[in-house]
């Protein structure tokens, strides 16, 4: 169906189909590459005098880049862990927990949206879920599911291992954001979308499920993608309730060996993984904005 | 924009690289613990003039630490105490947590007392005492649980297994126990204590005296199934090269030879320290 959304109309100052800024950056050519390398020399190379002259530059270096624990670390010994070894756990318990977040969240989101009276108290556990769930601190939940279900002992929930507890309590959280960030893209979706929907026929859910829904989820790449690297940092937490994540193996080399090598290991080991999904966001807000300028069928 | 972006980060990272480079080679680091007793005890190099300042991490553990931080007692309270008077000091207690405590850079204190053990590793990064206390593991466990009765090293394999990050209890599973299933590592003593009683690990490992400590006044119906002593010693902890240590190794050596360490040792300690020993 074509949906010229009005909502997003092409800006009438900027040409249709003209994006100037980079047929701009070739013009300038190699001048802005000398210009920027050379301000980019002069900007590190004062940090790095300074790091460098500083009295205790050496013991810093020693503590934190020292090349034989950065190795090390990344390896494992005997009696601490592989750095990237446990990096795999947080990967996982990411990789689990996205794909429950973003269906557990849409479903909170549209339950939010559902008007009728006789909906009232299901609209009424979502906002309070959301409420609930963005309001507490992740690592209370952390320790009430992980420490607090299985001291109940129930027959099936009590005897889980401690990233499944570790995966609900993420999920528990992030949801509320999440359902949040659909919200905000459903809402923004023009109201005389449904009308017209709902005119050619459509009922309620169909128009929510093929009309709304897919302009809203598009709208909202970007910012459930700045969620989910949250996320990716905050799956360290876990080690709170035992598992040996990243972070926490770069602590038990850090605590043996007296070294915080491990943590710079760490540290690169979640910039890695961030990194691809920062370029893959601006990928999509840019082409968004092509499309969007170009008045292109959205 | 793309490119000068591209070339303008890659001309950075290749200058910190060469940077981190010719630092990293510059560390060298001395080993060796008490190095010598060129410390002058009459006028002992001290962080703050006319006082020993001496750390530990909050909150503070009895048996080790018992009373509130203006008159600590406790062993390792009345130690330092006894430290502190042989060198005619007044003693004046701060808190550094023990993450903090191989930090790079000056340390605000003279030394921190802390049931640190005392291992080669460490010894790259800072100066230790002679020990003052020596270390045995223990092995915590709920009375009704199937590794009560366990009366050697081999009957734990099976066992799930928890320790607190950085101790050198952890050091013992990996190294000594090697169980089945990979241990569980908690950020505090409290956290391993809330596993052991919720049922998510069998066990729970840490020193001999902070098990037989829970046993007695935390967990009810537990059991220290063993100790397993390791040839580990506490020690205290002075920043690398300080001249202190000198001192205080003079000192602790006649609180051993007076019998002081171990009078203070029967006092504070004693009833901890009577459980059989783990088998291999």
């Amino acid at each position: 169906m074509t949906s010229g959304n009005p909502g997003v109309q092409p800006d009438p100052r900027e040409p249709a189909g003209a994006p100037g800024v980079e047929r701009g950056s070739k013009m300038l050519g190699s001048r802005a590459v000398l210009v920027s390398s050379a301000s980019t020399m002069l900007f590190f190379a004062v940090i790095a005098v300074v790091v460098v002259l500083a009295p205790g530059s050496e013991v810093v270096a020693e503590r934190f880049f020292s090349p034989f624990h950065l190795w090390q670390s990344t390896v494992g010994t005997p009696s601490t862990p592989s750095v990237v070894g446990a990096f795999l756990l947080n990967v996982k318990i990411f990789a689990v927990s996205e794909v429950l977040i973003l269906t557990l969240a849409l479903v909170i989101a549209v339950v939010r949206q559902i008007p009728g009276p006789v909906f009232f108290p299901f609209r009424m556990v979502a906002l309070a879920y959301t409420d609930l769930f963005r309001g507490v601190p992740l690592i209370l939940v952390l320790y009430m599911i992980g420490f607090g279900v299985p001291g109940l002992g129930l027959e099936f929930i009590s005897y889980l291992p401690d990233v499944t507890y570790g995966i609900i309590a993420l999920v528990l959280v992030y949801s509320a954001y999440v359902a949040e960030v659909y919200r905000a893209g459903i809402e923004s979706v023009h109201e005389s979308q449904n009308a017209a929907a709902r005119s050619l026929g459509l009922t309620r859910w169909q128009s929510l499920r093929f009309v709304i829904l897919p302009q809203a989820v598009r709208r909202v790449i970007p910012p459930l993608l700045n969620d989910f690297i949250g996320l990716q940092k905050d799956t360290a937490l876990v080690s709170v309730l035992g598992s040996i994540e990243a972070v926490r193996a770069a602590q038990i080399y850090g605590a043996s060996q007296f070294n915080y090598a491990s943590y710079v290991v760490a540290a690169l080991l979640f910039v890695l993984i961030t990194i691809p999904l920062a370029r893959f966001t601006d990928r999509l807000i840019s082409r968004d904005k092509r499309r969007r300028e170009a008045g292109a069928v959205a | 924009m793309k490119r000068a972006l591209l070339i303008g980060f890659l001309v950075a990272s290749l200058m910190l690289a060469g940077c981190t480079g010719q630092q990293g080679s510059g560390g060298s680091q001395e080993g060796g613990s008490g190095s010598g007793n060129s410390c002058d005890i009459k006028s002992p190099p001290l962080f703050k003039e006319g006082v020993l300042t001496v750390a530990t991490d909050k909150p503070a553990y009895p048996p080790w630490f018992e009373g509130n931080p203006e008159h600590y007692s406790g062993y390792e309270g009345e130690v330092a105490s006894e430290v502190a008077e042989r060198m005619d000091l007044p003693i004046e207690w701060v808190v550094e947590p023990f993450n903090k405590s191989y930090a790079p850079g000056a340390k605000d204190y003279d030394f921190d007392i802390n049931q640190i053990t005392i291992t080669p590793e460490r010894e790259q990064a800072v100066d230790f005492s002679e020990g003052y206390f020596d270390n045995a593991q223990g092995v915590l466990v709920l009375k009704d649980s199937p590794f009560a009765d366990a009366q050697s090293i081999s009957n734990l394999k099976d066992a799930r297994m928890g320790a607190q990050v950085g101790t050198t209890g952890l050091e013992f599973i990996n190294e000594t126990v090697q169980p089945n299933e990979e241990p569980k590592v908690f950020e505090t003593t409290n956290d391993a204590k809330s596993a052991l009683e919720s049922g998510q690990i069998d066990a729970m490992v840490t020193d001999l005296v902070t098990t037989v400590y829970l046993r007695d006044f935390e967990i009810d119906n537990s059991v220290v199934v063993g100790q397993y002593p390791r040839n580990e010693q506490f020690g205290m902890l002075f920043e690398q090269g300080n001249p202190l240590v000198g001192c205080v190794n003079q000192v602790l050596g006649k609180m051993k030879e007076d019998g002081t360490l171990q009078e203070l040792e029967k006092k504070y300690l004693q009833q901890y320290l009577s459980v059989p020993t783990l088998e291999k």
